[in-house]
């Protein structure tokens, strides 16, 4: 009886260490059989890289983007979030010249839609995209403007994006231009701009004047105003849409002080 | 082994004794994962997968060691370290030979290893007696029982997040746990269903 015990014990022993010993041999077997080549400057890449995975520079994520860089398929500065520092670090881990790093922000391209009509109270979905799914196109009577329910505050990693009196806001200093935002609001209001002082058009709206007049306190009447105001012609009317050309604009603000309608803003 | 014995058996895996809502194996990565529906995906996917080939696995462990050798008490730690190391091997292999899986499943795939689901799977081929290909095909549907279930949630989850009036005690885990035992009394409405 004792005998038949002792053997099943060591059965077990035996079998449980034999099952161990044969998967551990065969997994570090295994781990050299399909050992995957990593470059080691991969790694250097991510640990430099802010590790926030917004996606900002056009790929998944920060690991992808260091993977695209050690693969010669990505520019060293593509990272916005990490400005001209991080560039030089990753530029020095591939042992090239870092380019420069431009610093952009978003703009919310409208301004006004506080002032703006409403069709309905909008009873729903905290959330820009079924808004403007339900009846007519969401609450707003502007289909140009912004709906402020914060569908791009929500997405924004930083805090920098808010919502004030029913239209969002960029801060400016707080952005670190990952365009998350521009892909968050459903009518696209969100663009990105150059970091500084110029002057911006805070409307989008398309509509004739006499509409614009109609729907909002700071809609952009496409009347050409600002477009005579600019000394370097630097404005033209799209559309009945106020568009500057920032190759020619050199920031005097001429433009906003004509503006009857007050949509163009010095930041 | 008939048609309709297969459906019954696929049809009782998925939704008459759901692993996670009835039998309640496998909740945590069934809280864990699902807060976006891209992510439950491939967790769902990845946990089908590996009881898939769990099932069969610990199956011929079963039959080729364990009876003749009369250590059927053993079978839990052995189906452990079995599942363990299958687990790891199949990462290392999708790895090298699949990236494009690696990429979606790789990253759930070390979660799995110590899965109750699908040490659950093993162990209940075995408690019903099934055949090699009724534990693999129970262990498939099994891990699609998961997969609905994981995918049904994660959708709710979603919507929860959205919807600004819960309230603020209730913001996050608690309000998905009663979300949870709410789709698990759905799922007990799935026992009167047989198929003869």
């Amino acid at each position: 009886m004792t005998g038949s015990v002792v053997l099943t014990i060591l059965a077990v022993v035996l079998v449980i260490g034999g099952l161990g010993a044969v998967f551990g041999g065969a997994l570090s077997a295994a781990s050299k059989k399909f050992a995957v080549q990593v470059d080691e400057r991969e790694e250097e890449i991510i640990k430099v890289l802010p590790g926030a995975n917004c996606g900002g520079c056009g790929f998944q994520g920060c690991a992808a983007y260091a993977h695209a860089v050690t693969d010669g398929a990505a520019e060293v500065n593509r990272c916005t979030v990490g400005g001209a520092d991080v560039a030089q670090d990753v530029a020095e881990i591939m042992g090239i010249a870092a380019g420069e790093v431009k610093r952009i922000v978003g703009y919310v391209r409208c301004i006004g839609s506080a002032t703006g009509g409403r069709k309905y109270d909008y009873i729903g979905l905290d959330d820009c995209f079924s808004a403007l799914n339900s009846i007519g196109g969401g609450p707003l009577e502007c289909r140009f403007g912004c709906i402020g329910l914060g569908s791009c505050a929500r997405t924004c990693p930083y805090g920098a994006v808010t919502v004030e009196s029913g239209a969002a806001r960029v801060d400016r200093d707080l952005c670190k231009g990952c365009t998350k935002c521009v892909s968050a609001c459903p009518k696209r209001l969100i663009t990105m701009v150059d970091y500084g002082s110029k002057p911006l058009v805070g409307c989008s709206s398309r509509s004739k004047g006499a509409v614009v007049r109609k729907l909002c306190e700071l809609g952009c009447l496409g009347d050409g105003s600002c477009a005579r105001a600019c000394p370097n012609q630097a404005i033209t009317v799209v559309d009945n849409l106020a568009v500057i050309d920032y190759t020619k604009c050199t920031g005097c603000g001429k433009c906003a002080e004509k503006c009857i309608r007050h949509c163009i803003e010095l930041v | 082994m008939s048609f309709t014995s297969i459906i019954s058996l696929a049809l009782g895996a998925i939704l008459i004794e759901n692993f996670i809502l009835v039998k309640f194996l496998g909740i945590c990565p069934f809280l864990g994962v699902s807060k976006s529906q891209e992510t439950a995906v491939g967790m769902g996917l990845a946990v089908t997968f590996v009881m898939g080939v769990a099932s069969l696995v610990c199956w011929i462990i079963e039959a080729a060691l364990l009876v003749p050798l009369g250590l059927e008490f053993a079978r839990t730690v052995v189906y452990i370290l079995v599942i363990s190391s299958l687990v790891q091997f199949i990462e290392m292999f999708l790895r090298k030979a699949m990236p494009g899986l690696y990429l979606s499943l790789g990253i759930y795939l070390p979660l799995i290893t110590t899965n109750c689901a699908v040490l659950g799977v093993a162990l209940l081929n075995q408690q019903n007696g099934y055949n090699l290909l009724e534990s693999v095909i129970y262990g498939i549907t099994g891990g699609l029982g998961f997969l609905v279930a994981i995918f049904i949630f994660s959708g709710i989850r979603e919507r929860l997040e959205l919807t600004a009036d819960t309230p603020k005690a209730f913001e996050g885990f608690p309000i998905a746990l009663v979300s949870a035992g709410l789709l698990s009394l759905a799922f007990m409405g799935f026992s009167g269903l047989k198929i003869i």
